[in-house]
């Protein structure tokens, strides 16, 4: 068998069965799960949603006596103020309004609630308005019409080309929700990857395996079989959160389940969050590797590598601004950027129409940064793998590079 | 066809030259001593016949040919320092490494078996390595250096840390391994274990080949001119000796520029001495070397 598919082979292997790949790829999810099982536990001792709260009412010009049931709020006829006082003393309902005599001409409403309060709560309000509404309608106008009455806006917005065209992109928290979820599972599968190779290598280095490993393979196989290995891998925890993300969303609220069924995403999006995503995390492997080559330990090589992920993350930070100007020069910059494209790409994809030479200006720019790389890596790997003790200074690896 | 042939390697780091013009060969079905104190370069020099490391200059080639993918198979390798993966089983991590050297997984699981069984380890295969003591991953690593029938075996300080059992074991397969035709080259600072198995040496310091050839003839070359003696009887003054120095079991005699140690036999046997040893000494490598360096070596 060729042999970068048996160390590919062997370092997924061996990866997945480590216990914190185990916990960590379950973890995510759990502590989902967690969260949305502590949120239903709080919220349901704090409100109990089902109960139907009694608002009185004392009609002082008559006709008011349909539609009482306000979804969940319900409103009781009473005869007088005297009597809607005790209903309000014993707490059969949470307060009462009177329609006063003028009502027709003035609009007045009186509201009397043993609560301190500046209005009464939104949901109140709006029952009392649709109440109201509802009544002053009947047998005027048809029941569609006191329907549209209370909600008269439902708004569909479609993104048209300049053709006049249904555009196959369209805007909306969709596009925004997509490529969020795509750079933080970058962020989260590139900083695991990158320590599993540092530490993998670190231990390779430190047992001197990595003769034994060398005098089998060359320098070249051995490291596209732990990227990929160790890429495969993170791709198989990546696979995990997604998938278990809708089946969480659905958990969490049946609203946002909905929401999510109603995405509608362009393949060619999801194509250049993949697209972003690998060579993303091929850019990175590479950083980690030659880190983890230069580095004496395990642990200091993990402190050098953070000089690389806190750029490759820091536009998740901005990722507001990204989204408001999504246009400025500094985020075109920054999409060219190697390090920083792939999240930034990703945030401004779902923000804005990113222009199509930025896009493969920065696709090109992150290709050669992976083949330099990887030439590079093997280089320094070969050079700088079988030295142990200090760390090189940049001066003399730049030297020995330019002598090896 | 020469199991190994380096011509005139230089390989320097920054700040000191490791390896400064080698040149030596190593024939199949020897064993091959490669000799020098801590630091003399024996590291550098098998790490570049591997291809772990370039050399600035010169050529290597293995089995007759620079080292490529195929070659790197018939090569068995076992590092100075060494380690495995601990996490891994034993019967794992040796089908995976005898496997990177294009070995068949269940042919290398039915030898590695074998092989556990002639160490007496063969209850230790489902372990994982850092359950194992360090001898015993010594001798793991042994296994995964010779699993895969390698033509060329490269054992760096191979019997440090075992204990005197272990290290028997191990001589008496490298002997079967050189018997089988194959080339084994051993790296050792401590000389008396390379006379005692290897046939030729390369003597290394600060770099340089100080000493190469048959280990008999640089013996020979380097001997002195005595004999040591274990006898019954008085011994009186003896011509041609010209120093007599007691040592705990035997008596050495230094010999006179003009006698030999024939005539000298001749001599005792005339004076009827009862004769129980009588050896023409060579000196150890180890004070070949220092008469070799001086006090030149680090």
């Amino acid at each position: 068998m060729n042999k970068t598919l048996l160390i590919f082979k062997h370092e997924f292997r061996f990866t997945i069965k480590r216990t914190a790949f185990i916990i960590m790829t379950f973890i995510v999810p759990l502590i989902a799960l967690l969260a949305i099982g502590a949120y239903h536990v709080i919220s349901g001792a704090v409100k109990p949603t089902a109960e139907i709260t009694n608002i009185g009412y004392v009609d002082n010009i008559g006709g008011f006596q349909y539609y009482t049931s306000q979804g969940k709020i319900s409103l009781v006829p009473y005869d007088s103020s005297d009597v809607a006082n005790q209903a309000l003393a014993s707490k059969d309902i949470k307060g009462y309004l009177v329609i006063s005599s003028d009502y027709l001409t003035t609009g007045l409403v009186y509201f009397f609630t043993l609560e301190k309060q500046l209005e009464p709560p939104p949901a109140t309000l709006s029952a009392i308005k649709n109440f109201l509404s509802s009544n002053l309608m009947t047998g005027k106008v048809s029941q569609t019409t006191i329907d549209l009455v209370e909600a008269p806006l439902n708004v569909i917005t479609t993104r048209l080309t300049v053709t006049g065209a249904v555009s196959p992109e369209q805007g909306g928290y969709g596009n925004l929700l997509v490529p969020g979820i795509f750079s933080l599972l970058l962020v989260l599968s590139m900083m695991f990857s990158s320590s599993y190779l540092i530490q993998g290598l670190g231990d390779e280095k430190e047992n001197r395996l990595i003769e034994v490993l060398l005098s089998s393979v060359s320098v070249r196989q051995l490291l596209i079989g732990k990227v990929l290995g160790l890429g495969a891998a993170g791709l198989v925890q990546v696979v995990v959160w997604v998938i278990s993300a809708p089946l969480l969303l659905g958990l969490a609220s049946s609203s946002i389940g909905g929401f999510l069924k109603t995405l509608v995403v362009p393949p060619n999006f999801y194509l250049l969050c993949i697209v972003y995503f690998i060579l993303g995390y091929l850019l990175f492997a590479m950083i980690s590797t030659a880190i983890g080559a230069i580095s004496p330990s395990a642990r200091e090589g993990q402190q050098l590598a953070t000089i690389f992920t806190i750029p490759s993350i820091a536009p998740l930070w901005f990722s507001s601004a990204i989204m408001l100007f999504p246009n400025s020069p500094v985020w075109v910059v920054l999409t060219i950027f190697p390090i920083t494209a792939p999240v930034t790409l990703m945030l401004r994809l779902g923000s804005t129409d990113v222009a199509a030479w930025q896009i493969a200006l920065s696709i090109l720019v992150l290709v050669l940064s992976v083949v330099g790389g990887l030439l590079l890596t093997a280089r320094i790997v070969r050079t700088y793998l079988l030295m142990y003790g200090k760390r090189p200074g940049l001066g003399e690896i730049i030297r020995n590079l330019r002598n090896g | 066809m020469l199991a190994v042939e380096v011509n005139h390697v230089f390989k320097s780091y920054a700040d000191k030259v490791a390896v400064d013009d080698l040149s030596f060969s190593v024939a199949q079905g020897e064993i091959f001593g490669l000799i020098g104190p801590n630091g003399a370069g024996k590291t550098t020099t098998i790490r570049m016949m591997m291809d772990i490391i370039k050399p600035d200059s010169g050529e290597v080639t293995i089995l007759g040919k620079k080292l490529d993918e195929g070659t790197k198979n018939s090569l068995g390798y076992l590092p100075e320092e060494r380690g495995l993966y601990k996490k891994l089983r034993v019967m794992d991590s040796i089908v995976y490494l005898a496997s990177l050297k294009g070995m068949n997984p269940a042919i290398a699981e039915e030898k590695a078996g074998r092989l556990l069984a002639q160490m007496d380890m063969l209850v230790n295969r489902r372990k994982k390595i850092d359950e194992l003591s360090k001898g015993m991953g010594q001798i793991i690593q042994f296994i995964v250096t010779i699993i895969h029938d390698p033509q060329l075996i490269i054992l760096d300080e191979p019997f440090s840390g075992l204990d005197p059992v272990n290290t028997e074991l191990i001589k008496k397969m490298l002997l079967d391994l050189k018997n089988q035709g194959k080339a084994v080259i051993l790296s050792l600072h401590q000389m008396n274990q390379v006379e005692e198995l290897s046939d030729r040496i390369l003597m290394v310091n600060k770099g340089k080949a100080v000493l190469y050839g048959d280990l008999a003839e640089i013996k020979t070359k380097y001997r002195s001119n005595s004999v040591l003696l274990e006898f019954e009887g008085e011994l009186g003054e003896i011509p041609g000796v010209s120093e007599k120095r007691e040592h705990k079991t035997h008596t050495e005699l230094v010999l006179d520029n003009k006698t030999t140690p024939k005539q000298l036999l001749e001599r005792l046997v005339s004076r009827g001495i009862v004769i129980n040893r009588f050896e023409i000494a060579t000196p150890p490598l180890n004070e070949i070397f220092l008469r070799v360096v001086g006090n030149d070596h680090e």
